[in-house]
């Protein structure tokens, strides 16, 4: 099976979708001209020319409404933001518009809008430029909420995004945008609301998504040869949840770490935390523990700025705590 | 700052106390180290002595009325403090009461004979037990917690490794066999079969529901775990007791003050015992403790229950020194009033009720004991004696029923024997002890 870049599995969706369906087409900042921020849309202006590709000014606000309204008439936009940082501006048009225009209208307006792009701390990019903002979304009824973490998963997800009706919130990351991963030639769509077993194990159960998937895998790896065999479930798909994966493995382990990369308070992890506690209620040996940002803006420093994440460290120690070792 | 008073566990087995006198009135300044109220607990009444200073602003717990350890009693604070808060706090919080204890009714009297105690009664478990009873809240995690209750583990017996000693998985799966509860599988009022089929245990009327004190409920639950983990046996035999009662006419005959043929009984056990050091023993799982000291005690009723004051050390004491030790002790009894020292850790136990008319009966072992002698009556019975010349003739003698329950995991058949057939031997011909 080809290895492939998160970048090019990403690329490669966008490119299949819309060479599958003309209603769909690429917005952004520097999407066209530019072949894209972080060249993930590279070469697409030149196979399908600038009504399909369209350069944005910088107003996310702006050409995310148009993306709303192009969606309610019967396009399917696929909207890039350079930053999720930067899509605050714009989250008027999702919350009160995207997410709700389907409801408000009684279903006569459907959504089809994808919106794309790099969620979450990368490296240098200090307080303003490293929020990961997925519980604002997640938070929302109207919206669904996905978060691939490998180049499989981003493709898989992008494509079940674009073919969705409802808007699709899309949690890409830019050092993922790097990793590599098998990713089939045969054409392939991960649905929503299904999470993925990415380690199997007995002793503990790692619940994750997006960036802090590979802080997971690589604490597994230490833990390992301490004896201490880890389960990781990648959510994939936080809104619709998999609640049931995340119970059965549970069930299992009796012990559960959940990590999430966002800050702690009303975080999507710690939603998730409270479901394990009430859910698998007795079948735990000990608290749900929960690693996430530490509760700050995000330093400029770079030792302070690795402190405040999610580190293996913190997972091991996390883990040991819940087994009492 | 206002402070709620909690009831602590004034013993090591207390789980509930009831308050039967409050030395101190709503209002009244106490001083660390004065004496608050007066709890009845599992075994006797125990003083609750102020730890710290201050007024006694509201009483919660009133006399007669129970509380569990760690329930708040009363709160204490400073003068005119205000303390509705902590009081509306107690309130929510409030356990449904207890059954409020049994006042202290006269039993039947007892004989002349100090000892008359029907079945016998259990002191705390000392070395037998893997871990102390635990008394307020026990931490476990949910998991412990529901594999406890399927397999019938006691979780006050599981000492727990986790933080703050929560109880954790790994705790009861390496369980000690004994604190898995007698009786663990308990049929509820669901398990009945269905109609038509006869309720075999159930009463078609109750006439009466009487509470079960805490003493009563702790001396129910070491019975059935005497019973349950130690394997009984039981050997009998009658002894000849003329020549003790002819001795023991004669000592009181030129006392001022008589000494109880229990005195007597003790002593003489106590001289088989020290021949016999096994029996004078505890099962301890990997090890079977020999004690060094010969600890009897003797079972005594009172009223609501029953308790065995423990004469220490009888091997190395005199007949008139345990008799003025049980003089001491069987008035402390019979009041409630004995300390944990004086009633827990008889390496044996004699019971006898005799004083009833009962010849032969067979008694539970009071842990951590290996053994216990269940005495009978005395009663005049023709015997065949053998005389040295070989003729057999009938004489009559004062024959005493003895019955010895054994914990076969310590003493085996052949050395309970032996003990009970040297004390018989020690008793018909009490100069052999001297041997």
């Amino acid at each position: 099976m080809p290895l492939m870049s998160y970048r090019d599995a990403v690329r490669q969706a966008m490119d299949e979708e819309m060479e599958r369906d003309d209603a769909v087409f690429l917005m952004g900042e520097e999407v066209g001209e530019y072949n894209g921020a972080y060249k993930l849309s590279k070469g697409l202006l030149n196979k399908y020319g600038p009504e399909r590709v369209v350069d944005t000014p910088i107003t996310e606000l702006g050409f995310t409404g148009v993306g709303v309204g192009a969606a309610m008439v019967g396009l399917r936009p696929i909207i890039e933001w350079m930053s999720f940082n930067f899509g605050i501006l714009a989250l008027d048009q999702v919350i009160n518009n995207a997410a709700k225009m389907r409801y408000m209208s009684g279903g006569q307006f459907k959504l089809p809008l994808v919106i794309r792009g790099p969620n979450g701390p990368a490296e240098y990019l200090a307080s303003q430029h490293s929020q990961a903002l997925q519980s604002i979304f997640a938070h929302v009824p109207g919206l669904k909420v996905v978060a691939p973490a490998t180049p499989y998963d981003a493709k898989g997800l992008l494509k079940t995004a674009v073919r969705d009706d409802n808007p699709v919130i899309v949690l890409e990351g830019e050092l993922m945008y790097l990793w590599k991963g098998e990713v089939p030639e045969k054409e392939y769509l991960i649905p929503f609301g299904m999470a993925d077993v990415k380690r199997e194990g007995k002793d503990v159960t790692l619940v994750t998504y997006s960036k802090p998937l590979k802080i997971a895998q690589e604490a597994a790896v230490v833990l390992e040869k301490e004896g201490i065999d880890c389960e990781i479930v990648d959510l994939r798909s936080i809104r619709p949840l998999d609640e049931q994966s995340i119970y059965d493995s549970v069930k299992k382990t009796n012990r559960c770490v959940v990590i999430d990369e966002a800050w702690p308070v009303a975080s999507v992890g710690s939603h998730i935390a409270w479901l394990v506690a009430k859910n698998c209620f007795d079948f735990l040996d000990a608290p749900v523990e929960f690693i996430s940002a530490e509760d700050v803006p995000m330093p400029y420093n770079h030792m302070l700025e690795l402190a405040a994440q999610p580190s293996v460290d913190k997972v091991v120690r996390a883990v040991k705590q819940v087994l009492y070792v | 700052m206002a402070e709620k008073v909690l009831m602590i566990a004034l013993s090591p087995t207390m789980e509930e106390g009831t308050i039967v006198r409050w030395n101190k009135r709503e209002g009244e300044k106490v001083e660390p180290g004065d004496l608050l109220c007066e709890v009845e607990t599992d075994k006797a009444t125990m003083e609750y002595e102020s730890p710290s200073e201050g007024i006694l602003l509201k009483v919660i717990v009133p006399e007669g009325a129970s509380a569990k350890v760690a329930d708040p009693i009363a709160i204490m604070g400073e003068k005119g403090e205000d303390i509705s808060g902590l009081v509306a706090e107690v309130a929510a919080t409030k356990p449904a009461q207890p059954a409020a204890a049994v006042p202290l009714a006269e039993g039947p009297p007892v004989g002349a004979a100090v000892a008359g105690a029907p079945e016998l009664e259990q002191p705390v478990p000392t070395a037998q037990s893997p871990a102390p009873i635990e008394t307020g809240r026990i931490k476990a995690s949910p998991l412990a917690r529901k594999m406890a209750d399927e397999r019938g583990v006691d979780l006050r017996r599981v000492r727990g490794t986790g933080p703050e000693g929560r109880i954790v998985k790994r705790d009861i799966e390496t369980i000690q066999p004994e604190a898995i509860q007698p009786g663990a599988v308990s049929l509820s009022l669901t398990d009945i079969p269905s109609p038509g089929e006869a309720l075999v245990a159930m009463p078609a009327v109750i006439a009466e529901r009487i509470p079960v004190s805490g003493k009563r409920k702790i001396i129910a639950q070491r019975l059935a775990e005497s019973k349950f983990q130690a394997p009984h046996y039981y050997l009998k035999l009658s002894i000849a007791m003329d020549d003790m009662m002819a001795a023991r006419a004669k000592l009181n005959a030129r006392l001022k003050e008589k000494v109880s043929l229990n005195a007597f009984l003790i002593k003489f056990v106590a001289e088989a015992l020290e021949r016999h050091g096994v029996v004078n023993a505890s099962w301890n799982g990997d090890y079977i403790f020999k004690f060094g000291t010969v600890d009897i005690g003797l079972a005594v009723a009172v009223p609501d229950g029953l308790i065995t004051p423990v004469v220490r050390d009888c091997g190395g004491k005199g007949i008139l020194a345990i008799e003025s030790d049980l003089n001491a002790l069987i008035p402390k009894a019979k009041e409630g009033k004995l300390l944990p020292e004086e009633y827990k850790g008889a390496t044996f136990t004699i019971t006898n009720l005799g004083s009833y008319g009962i010849e032969d009966f067979t008694a539970i072992i009071n842990p951590p004991g290996s053994a216990i002698l269940a005495l009978g009556v005395i009663q005049k019975q023709q015997v065949v004696v053998t005389s040295k010349t070989g003729e057999d003739e009938v004489q009559i003698k004062s024959m005493m029923r003895v019955s010895m329950s054994c914990d076969h995991r310590v003493v085996d058949g052949a050395s309970g024997a032996a003990f009970l057939s040297d004390l018989k031997a020690m008793i018909e011909n009490p100069i052999e002890v001297l041997y």
